[in-house]
């Protein structure tokens, strides 16, 4: 069995063990999503121009929330310094637990932003758009959040510094995410945006688990 | 010179609150820093005469 | 084999006399080149045919967004450095770099939109360069809460350093997204290669005052290096 199976295995097989981990941060994505009609008013024209910007946000939140539990629980347990001691290269590890974690974390806002994006009123191809944007665009989110999880592992208050930290690095991906709706709704083309979405996912794929894999050298000496 | 008076000069053709809103930010955050900083230097100073 | 040992002073106790020598002449460079940029921006050059008397803030505005990307740069330049050679005084300049970098990048939002509201209309606006120049101040201000919330100097500067590098490819996008985008923000009035679009006089105030903060610049980031080797190697410190 290749290292990547095995470790993407444990980490889904522990996740389930702690199933109210995964839940809570979708339940949080629904609420907050669900919290923007109750806030701003239920007019229908208002809240389909909003829609793919709340659900960009709540996304990008609930995978803040959730970030957390990526080194976390190998740190306090020990098995974090045994990864960086082993021979198989630190990032490939990295790379299966980001993996394990989108699957766990981004996978399941994807699967449910066509029913939230019902509830906002959008038509089947606006959510098709929002989805498509949103399956590009989650996973770019576990891998740069994964270099500030690293950044920040075993910090007090790193919650909330990870915050600070990732916010900033993900505006981009939330621009363009969105944009990609917005561009749909002007009648225009949506595959510029899906371009760079794709293009800021090969990129992120190829630079963010070696960088975090540094800043897991750096976090943990 | 081509400012008629020191009135003109204030205004600024009517802009003055926003030029002069920058230039006295500016002002006070460079200033500021670099006061800090100073301070913080002299202090060392002293603390360094006293030691040696 | 070169006579002189340019990396004598990569250690903090030979760097830190240094730079203490350096700072009166920084400053003092700074007052000068301010003052007659000063006089320049406002009584030699002349009133803009379109923008009457507003455009002045220009003489703050650019100088600091230009003292703010090249902070960055430099200061992931150490951060790098760093990472690359280990070396304690590059993460120290880096350090000592960002507050510095983070105030200019404040500054130019700041006149950016007091300039904006009677010229443009708007005190802000969503636009590419705008946008990313804000990124740019919360990029600083994560680099200063990490280093801050991370108790081991050494770890603080390592981590700081890969957020810094990571955050690095802003600036281009700074740089360049008035040309790659629709912005409400002007195009690059100043190039290397062309002849520039603006009045001598007021590109001459300009570059002055770019000029002073640049040289301000290297006296703040002086003061502050010796304070961070003074806080982390006292020894290094003592006056021989």
């Amino acid at each position: 069995m290749s290292l990547w199976t095995l470790i993407v295995q444990r980490d889904l097989r522990i996740a389930w063990r702690r199933r109210s981990d995964a839940l809570s941060s979708l339940f949080f994505f629904i609420i907050v999503v669900s919290l923007f009609p109750l806030g701003v008013g239920p007019e229908p024209g208002t809240l389909r121009l909003m829609a793919s910007g709340v659900l960009w946000v709540a996304a990008l939140l609930a995978t803040l929330l959730s970030l957390g539990r990526l080194f976390a629980a190998d740190h306090l347990d020990g098995t974090l310094e045994q990864m960086l001691l082993a021979e198989e290269p630190l990032w490939l590890v990295v790379a299966a637990k980001v993996c394990a974690h989108w699957l766990t974390s981004g996978l399941p806002l994807v699967l449910l932003s066509p029913l939230m994006g019902l509830q906002f009123g959008l038509q089947a191809e606006e959510i098709a758009v929002l989805t498509g944007a949103l399956l590009l665009g989650t996973p770019v989110l576990s891998l740069i959040g994964a270099i500030g999880a690293a950044l920040t592992v075993g910090l007090r208050a790193g919650s909330v510094l990870l915050a600070l930290l990732v916010l900033p690095l993900y505006i981009p991906v939330l621009v363009f995410g969105a944009a990609a709706s917005g561009a749909h709704a002007s009648g225009l083309a949506v595959t510029p945006h899906f371009s760079i979405l794709g293009a800021l996912l090969l990129a992120s794929i190829a630079l963010a688990p070696w960088t975090a894999a540094l800043a897991l050298r750096i976090s943990m000496e | 010179m081509q400012w008629g008076s020191w009135a003109e000069f204030w205004a600024m053709g009517g802009y003055g609150l926003y030029v002069w809103g920058s230039f006295a930010v500016t002002l006070v955050c460079m200033a500021g820093e670099m006061t800090s900083l100073v301070l913080n230097e002299r202090a060392a100073q002293t603390r360094n005469g006293e030691q040696a | 084999m070169s006579a002189i040992n340019w990396f004598k002073y990569s250690s903090p106790h030979s760097f830190y006399p240094l730079a203490g020598r350096m700072v009166p002449w920084f400053l003092g460079a700074a007052a000068l080149f301010g003052i007659t940029g000063l006089y320049v921006a406002f009584f030699v050059a002349p009133t803009d045919f379109q923008q009457g008397e507003s455009y002045r803030i220009i003489f703050i505005h650019v100088p600091a967004a230009w003292m703010s990307m090249f902070i960055y740069l430099v200061m992931a330049g150490w951060a790098g450095a760093g990472l690359v050679f280990n070396t304690r005084l590059s993460g120290m300049m880096a350090r000592a770099l960002a507050p510095t970098g983070a105030m200019f990048t404040f500054l130019a939002l700041w006149t950016g939109a007091l300039w904006g509201k009677p010229t443009w209309g708007t005190w802000w606006v969503w636009d590419a360069r705008l946008t990313s120049e804000l990124i740019l101040l919360f990029l600083y201000i994560g680099f200063l809460s990490l280093t801050a919330a991370i108790e081991d100097d050494r770890r603080a500067d390592r981590a700081g350093a890969v957020l810094a590098l990571v955050g690095v490819v802003n600036i281009p996008i700074i740089y360049f997204s008035v040309v790659w985008w629709n912005t409400l923000h002007q195009g690059a009035s100043v190039s290397l290669k062309s002849a520039p679009k603006m009045a001598t006089t007021m590109l001459l105030g300009m570059l002055l005052l770019a000029v002073a903060f640049w040289l301000y610049s290297l006296a703040a980031a002086m003061l502050r290096v010796r304070s961070i080797i003074r806080e982390r190697e006292p020894r290094a410190a003592a006056e021989d």
